[in-house]
């Protein structure tokens, strides 16, 4: 196990019995009353979620960065997130909210949309322009067609459901959506890491890649599919978390030899790390409602964005 | 034998080049000129199988290039591009060893070897970026050599590289010929075509205008018929040099 691995692992494991314990109310098992009851039916699968969250998060950034061969690369900026989230929007707008599974499979479809859209454009010659510029139309498009969701709104209730949702949460998580979202966010990653390789070879050029016997098509058709996989997932139970997929390989790099393939599986680690100590975060500040998850988040991720640009201005990137 | 048969290929609806047949023979040094558009670098990423014909055929010692698997076409040819941008701030070593992939990263002796050529052993340690314009064109060198591909195909391997460096470089892939492997370069500068390689492949707006030995192919009239330029060669066989037919 390399040293990044190591490092994220070990910090996973300190954090997750703490961020269980974390809270408004911190938990004693031995003196809270219903402490198991708490921890197993509450606490537990929310801190999962996390995890299983922000592994795919990770992993994605990691994967994207390679892909783009491009340090300020998100996952989140290609369209398949905001098609899940326009998915989620309809379901909300068409009052299936109170339904179990009808908004994190409608999310689903979404992010399958966007993947299906990104492929059929720019899947047939791998170019990563085309890409590129396809998965930024795709975002643009769903970010206003849920706006145009927001604005029609059947009822003001169904509008703040939209907002609130759409700022993404961990709050009031079950069993039920970790079992949704693990199975999807393990095989995208399954996905992602059998890319590495190619992508390490991206590292030479495009031209130079191919050379050395990468398949640009079945390339993207790995990558979007473990994005997709990875990011709908996440969307379809959470919402809209940014940010994690752009900080966490750049927290990992200095680690590793700086090669796409050594970052996937610490990136991983490290976006769990980074969504459990977030969520734990946002639980025990003392505000009067609870700090919503995708805010805390681009809170954090936007002035390091801002700051990696500043270094990369500076060469130092 | 890595042979173009009637070669066409159409690139952003232009013809990039058109009906061209050659057969480069291993073990020999062959440089790739003409003047700027004439569709050097183009027929250099078709030989290499990233181009695919739009009509003819190019074929590796029989077999059809565009039929074989990406990865065992890879073994076979090493390609360096003129993109010399590294995106990630990798070490030396691990730049070098991208070139066992095709060979599923085994053969870690051909990394050793490779680095040891290019004398990149006091740099195996050292991040891209802290590199010279020349350390990095050898990295990039060694990276093709790693794979031990029998036929390397370099796209103006000296353009960024001063002369020591460019003499290095000669020297190396004379020695990969002498070693068996067929060499094809594109070359801008005509003294270095001329003392340096086996044979000169001479492209005029995507069409073959000379296929031979240097001082025929090279020949003041066909520099003429394919740069538009009057020029003449002075010196002796191995150290010539090209100067205005004005002088």
């Amino acid at each position: 196990m390399d040293r990044a691995t190591l490092v994220f692992a070990g910090l996973l494991a300190l954090l997750l019995p703490l961020s269980l314990l974390a809270g408004r109310v911190w938990i004693d098992p031995a003196s809270t009353p219903n402490a198991m009851l708490i921890l197993m039916e509450l606490r537990l699968p929310r801190a999962l979620l996390a995890v299983v969250i922000g592994v795919g998060l990770g992993a994605a950034g990691a994967a994207m960065q390679g892909y783009l061969r491009n340090p300020l690369a998100d996952p989140g900026l290609f369209g398949i997130a905001p098609m899940a989230a326009l998915g989620a929007v309809a379901s909300l707008w068409f009052g299936f909210g109170p339904s179990p599974w009808l908004l994190p499979l409608m999310a689903l479809a979404g992010a399958a949309a966007g993947m299906a859209m990104l492929a059929a454009i720019a899947g047939r010659t791998g170019g990563i322009a085309l890409f590129t510029l396809a998965g930024l139309m795709i975002a643009s498009l769903a970010g206003a067609l849920t706006a145009l969701a927001i604005t029609l709104s059947p009822n003001p209730f169904a509008m703040s459901e939209i907002v609130m949702w759409l700022n993404g949460a961990l709050t009031d998580r079950s069993w039920r959506d970790v079992m949704l979202a693990a199975p999807l966010v393990t095989a995208g990653i399954g996905l992602l890491v059998f890319a590495a390789r190619s992508l390490d070879a991206l590292t030479l050029g495009e031209a130079a890649a191919r050379s050395l016997g990468v398949r640009p098509g079945w390339l993207l058709a790995l990558l979007v599919g473990g994005v997709g996989l990875t990011v709908g997932a996440s969307v379809a139970v959470a919402g809209i978390i940014g940010f994690v997929g752009l900080i966490v390989p750049h927290l990992v790099r200095p680690l590793t030899d700086r090669l796409p393939s050594s970052l996937i599986l610490p990136s991983a680690l490290a976006g769990a790390c980074l969504v459990l100590a977030a969520d734990s975060l946002v639980r025990i500040l003392p505000l009067v409602t609870e700090l919503r998850l995708g805010i805390a988040l681009s809170l954090l991720g936007a002035p390091f964005f801002l700051w990696l640009l500043v270094r990369m201005r500076r060469g130092r990137l | 034998m890595l042979a173009a048969e009637g070669l066409s290929l159409v690139r952003g609806g232009a013809q990039v080049l058109e009906r061209l047949s050659t057969a480069l023979a291993p073990g020999k040094v062959t440089a790739i000129c003409g003047a700027n558009g004439a569709g050097k670098s183009s027929l250099l990423m078709a030989l290499a199988g990233l181009h695919e014909p739009s009509a003819g055929a190019i074929t590796l010692d029989g077999e059809l290039l565009g039929a074989m698997h990406p990865r065992i076409r890879a073994q076979r040819i090493g390609y360096l591009p003129q993109e010399t941008e590294v995106a990630w701030d990798v070490a030396v070593e691990n730049l070098v060893r991208l070139g066992r992939m095709p060979h599923r990263y085994r053969g870690e002796q051909a990394v050793e070897s490779a680095i040891a050529a290019l004398d990149l052993e006091g740099l195996r340690h050292r991040p891209v970026s802290q590199l010279s314009g020349g350390e990095k064109a050898r990295a990039l060198l060694a990276r093709v050599l790693a794979g031990e591909p029998r036929w390397i195909l370099a796209d103006e391997p000296f353009a960024a590289l001063d002369l020591a460096h460019q003499q290095a470089l000669l020297r190396h892939l004379g020695q990969a010929a002498w070693g068996g492997a067929g060499v094809a370069l594109v070359v801008h500068d005509l003294a270095t075509a001329m003392n340096h390689a086996d044979r000169v492949l001479v492209l005029r707006e995507g069409r073959l205008v000379a296929d031979g030995a240097p001082k025929e192919a090279l020949s003041p009239a066909n520099i003429e018929a394919a740069w538009g330029v009057a020029m003449r060669w002075i010196g002796d066989e191995g150290a010539r040099a090209l100067v205005s037919d004005q002088d």
